[in-house]
């Protein structure tokens, strides 16, 4: 399995794809995640979904990036997938139904940046709490601002 | 007053009217972090559990964006703050790859001792609190011991104990002081003679073995499906590590074994971690022996603070060292995913710059967060004594976790 290799066959999903610092990267359209995950763990040895993150740019349209991360055990190599979502509908499909660790990911992108996984029915924020307002990691939230969830004393 | 769980869990009711919901932490003896696991229980086995993480979270990301890249290195310190080493060099590779700069033979030997180093003392903390957590206080004092003995040597390099925020994007903070290497094999001879003693106190203890054989289990694929990596997966029989796979430093040039273990239990990852200290042990005394001369650092004014004579004798480098400390080093733009074997697993740094002074944004992939979203599944089907072995041997550093 080399990167050529793997352009070719997912070749009808993906818009763009480029090289970083050795790394295939593939641009796809958001509807298209499932179709390419399932490919790339079943028929390409892709058996670990290593990070899940989004980027925020707010000046763009769509804002919002979202950006995978996949190894393969076998073959070791890396690939970087990525997606554009609008801030009307941060909306992408779930991996929770193929990697297990899709779970804990999607969480932490869902409480940062808003993006919503579409089939993940277990969306509790991780690191803040429930009932936080805003999303941390969009660049409009202050990095000043405070909302602790205990009152300050006095 | 009224105290709740910042988050609720799923686990409100129990499924059977006849099993129990325990709750464990966040503030508990037998987990080293902070941490709530909430448990159902039928007798004294878990049936499901439910794990809570980030009452650590101090917003390393929002942080980064707002420093300079070298102002970050301080914020690594603090991810898995028991290898702050490995955190400072892995974050420092990715801005010095993004950067185009090619780093110094002694800085690139150094830092893979030094890594080398600090894993050593990571495991050695993993083990000491994961046994101590079962009741074995000898092997603990012993291994803290030594783990001592480590702190108080990186505290005459560096000037501090734990954070050591040693590493700079281009080099090193200083030289190795004299004598260092000296006592660094003196360091290594009562290790060996102290982990000796660990393997006499703990590999064929019965009760050891009765807490640990057979708990915990896992296979490859399991490990693989949740994003288990490091001690964790290899402990599973996987021989997969970074510095063999994609050699970064000099690992390349040494020479090595990967450990692995045979059904992913708790003896396994302990086992794991016992014989990477050995070959952690070996590879620091290869890299003492080919260790280069030559600068730590790359002089490289745009990059580095220059010397501190320089600054106040030219007017050049005092320009220099004002435009890196007001506005940072301005990287080029562009986007980098760089990752090391660190103690725990993969540390993967994810860096999108836009050509400025700070990042734009800086993501870690830590390893004990991919661990902890998937520690449930070792945890259920066995004994609520067993979470505390389990736990421990998963080693989950709260900092790395909650970022």
């Amino acid at each position: 399995m080399t990167y050529e290799t793997i352009a070719e066959q997912l070749k009808e999903l993906y818009d763009r794809s480029w090289d970083s610092f050795g790394m295939l990267v593939l641009e796809f359209p958001a509807e298209n995640i499932q179709a390419i995950a399932t490919r790339l763990k079943e028929k390409m040895g892709f058996d670990m979904f290593l990070d899940l993150t989004a980027v925020d740019y707010p000046e763009r349209d769509p804002r919002f990036e979202v950006v995978y991360h996949f190894y393969g055990s076998k073959h070791d190599l890396r690939l970087r997938l990525k997606t554009l979502v609008p801030e009307t509908d941060p909306t992408v499909a779930t991996l929770t139904g193929l990697y297990g660790s899709a779970r804990f990911m999607e969480r932490e992108a869902h409480e940062m940046y808003g993006i919503n996984f579409s089939g993940n029915d277990d969306l509790r924020p991780i690191l803040l709490y429930e009932g936080f307002e805003g999303y941390p990691l969009r660049k409009d939230y202050p990095i000043d601002m405070e909302q602790p969830i205990v009152e300050y004393r006095k | 007053m009224e105290y709740r769980s910042p988050v609720r869990s799923f686990l409100e009711e129990t499924a059977d009217p006849n099993n129990v919901l325990v709750n464990l932490g966040p503030s508990h003896p037998a987990t080293h972090g902070t941490i709530q696991i909430i448990a159902e229980l039928d007798g004294e086995k878990v049936v499901r559990a439910d794990v809570h993480c980030g009452y650590l979270h101090r917003g390393f990301e929002k942080e980064a964006e707002h420093h300079t890249y070298h102002k970050v290195i301080p914020y690594t310190d603090r991810l898995n703050y028991c290898s702050a080493l490995n955190n400072n060099f892995a974050y420092a590779e990715t801005v010095e790859k993004l950067l185009g700069i090619e780093i110094t033979p002694r800085c690139k030997w150094l830092r893979t001792l030094l890594c080398e180093y600090n894993r050593l003392a990571d495991h050695i903390c993993c083990i000491a609190a994961t046994v101590m957590e079962m009741g074995a206080m000898t092997a603990f004092l012993y291994l803290m011991t030594i783990r001592d003995y480590i702190f108080e040597h990186l505290n005459w390099l560096t000037g501090a104990r734990l954070t050591y925020s040693y590493g700079r994007i281009g080099g090193l903070k200083n030289d190795l002081p004299d004598g260092w290497l000296e006592r660094l094999e003196e360091i290594l001879r009562i290790h060996e003679k102290y982990i000796d003693r660990i393997h006499g106190l703990l590999d064929r203890n019965r009760i050891f073995i009765d807490r640990t054989r057979g708990v915990g289990c896992m296979t490859p694929e399991h490990a693989l499906n949740w994003g288990f990596t490091g001690p964790m997966l290899r402990s599973t029989g996987i021989a997969k590590d970074l510095r063999k796979d994609s050699p970064y430093l000099a690992y390349p040039e040494l020479d090595f074994e990967v450990p692995v273990g045979i059904q992913g239990d708790n003896y396994d990852r302990y086992y794991v971690r016992m014989c990477e200290i050995d070959e952690s042990v070996s590879m620091i005394r290869q890299c003492v022996k080919n260790l280069p001369g030559g600068p730590v650092s790359i002089v490289d004014d745009r990059v580095i603070l220059p010397e501190k004579q320089r600054v106040y004798t030219n007017a050049e480098a005092i320009f220099h060292h004002f435009k890196l400390i007001i506005d940072g080093t301005k990287v080029p733009a562009g986007e980098i995913y760089n990752s090391h074997e660190c103690p725990n697993g993969e540390l993967g740094f994810y860096l999108v710059s836009d050509g400025s002074g700070r990042p734009y944004k800086l993501h870690v992939r830590g390893p004990s967060f991919l661990h902890i979203g998937g520690v449930h599944t070792l945890l259920e089907g066995y004994q609520i004594a067993d979470v505390v072995s389990t736990f421990g041997s998963v080693n989950m550093i709260g900092g790395e976790c909650d970022r």
